[in-house]
């Protein structure tokens, strides 16, 4: 029931996820921030298999590291996208990460971008995306009142549209959200949207 | 069988590693270097060749970032150099991956160092030919360090250090000016040993700074500007000793 949706606005991106922990059905926490930051300018909203979510996550953004050391130069969102789905494709067809990933990114010279990543390696370039159950919900409600350009608040109305609706139509609906933005400034956290007080 | 240990890394009949003296007398035609440790400063000084008048000096950075709080300089064989860096760096964000903390000073200089020795004890393969001087605050205690390394892959902590061309006159210096320095104290006193052994300018010198917050390198004003600073003080002891004598 994990969903991760995100949208791309004015000289923003935006990633809401949810921050449910679940096993079966024992919710072991509902404040798990999926949400990572990759470095200053990237936010990499994950769900999917637990362990493997944090152990690709991690190993990404180490990486990610790694080419600012080397080169002195951060990586470009489009470049962390496709580094991404090569360790996705390269692990598919032996151990998959069962990882479902949306990036987002602000670059000086290109402004904000979004990354729909799934599972076995398909990467699109998109405006906005979503992943889960929520899904279903999410690019419902984007579908009917995203449009280019929105400023910060019109997305986060949005946003918050999308929750109401996952949070009234889904059956077992994840308690709490996170919702994180990178601009210009860079990738913070901007607001949770909590039912319960984990 | 005496004629073979000089090619390879195998014990001389009199106890010698020939190969490693040899990338010893490597480092001792590479460039000087200088590193000074300060109580919440750490710097480190690298002579610069300014022979090359068509090269593009932003491409040679000779103190690099290990990581956020570790940075290195090396005196030596440049490419060697280059090797060594990359696989520390791998290794700075490998420790980071395995068990979500940042290395330490001596963690890092100790993989540095076991790497160094790994090629005096392997078939084929030469010594590195370089010394390294590694810098860095340790992330828990927030304690400055300066370790260096040397081909044999010996390493050991220090307060201040040279390597390079000239480290012996820079040592000597060090050794009867060191005192516990901070800040920009610490700074003038690596310039101040460096200027020993270089001539004299910002464009001969590079200088990187590392705090808690980071390495900073600084521009050629800033350096000629403290240059500046150490030669009035210098003219000035020069006057205050002359000064006395004159009047008797």
């Amino acid at each position: 029931m994990e969903c991760v949706f995100g949208m791309v606005g004015k000289d923003f991106a935006l990633v809401v996820a949810d921050s449910s922990a679940v096993n079966s059905i024992l919710v072991h926490k509902s404040n798990e921030d999926k949400i990572m930051v990759l470095d200053s300018h990237k936010l990499m909203g994950a769900s999917g298999e637990a362990g493997d979510r944090a152990q690709f996550t991690e190993y990404v953004q180490k990486n990610v590291s790694l080419y600012q050391y080397r080169n002195n130069i951060p990586l470009t969102t489009k470049a962390a996208a496709n580094f991404m789905r090569g360790e996705l494709a390269t692990a598919l067809r032996k151990n998959p990460y069962m990882v479902n990933i949306v990036l987002a990114g602000y670059d000086k010279e290109t402004g904000p971008s979004l990354y729909f990543i799934d599972y076995i390696a398909t990467l699109h370039k998109v405006d906005k995306a979503a992943f889960g159950y929520g899904s279903y919900f999410a690019l419902s409600m984007m579908d009917r009142h995203y449009h280019p350009n929105m400023t910060v608040d019109e997305a986060i109305k949005l946003a918050d549209q999308c929750i109401e609706e996952i949070r009234s139509r889904l059956v077992v609906a994840p308690q709490n959200f996170i919702i994180k933005i990178v601009d210009k400034d860079g990738a913070r956290e901007h607001s949770w949207r909590r039912t319960t007080k984990d | 069988m005496a004629r073979y240990d000089r090619a390879i890394t195998v014990f001389s009949p009199d106890g010698h590693l020939f190969q490693v003296e040899y990338a010893l007398e490597a480092v001792r035609k590479g460039n000087a270097a200088v590193g000074v440790r300060g109580t919440d400063t750490i710097v480190l000084g690298v002579e610069k060749k300014s022979t090359v008048k068509l090269q593009d000096s932003r491409s040679v950075r000779k103190i690099v970032s290990l990581d956020d709080h570790i940075a290195l300089a090396c005196a030596g064989l440049k490419a060697d150099a280059r090797v060594l860096i990359n696989r520390a760096r791998i290794e700075c964000q490998s420790h980071r991956l395995t068990v979500e903390d940042p290395v330490t000073v001596e963690y890092i200089t100790r993989y540095i160092a076991g790497l160094q020795q790994k090629y005096t004890q392997s078939g084929g393969v030469r010594p590195f030919g370089l010394s390294t001087l590694i810098v860095g605050f340790d992330p828990y205690t927030g304690v400055p360090s300066l370790y260096q390394t040397d081909p044999s892959g010996t390493f050991s902590a220090w307060k201040a250090n040279a390597t390079g061309r000239n480290s012996n006159s820079m040592r000597e210096f060090l050794e009867k000016n060191y005192k516990e320095t901070s800040g920009q104290e610490t700074i003038k006193l690596a310039i101040r040993a460096l200027l020993e052994v270089v001539e004299s300018g910002g464009k001969n010198i590079e200088v990187a700074v590392m705090t808690k917050e980071g390495l900073r390198q600084l521009d050629e004003a800033e350096i000629d500007a403290i240059v500046a600073e150490i030669e009035a003080e210098k003219a000035a002891a020069e006057a205050a000793k002359k000064g006395p004598a004159k009047e008797t």
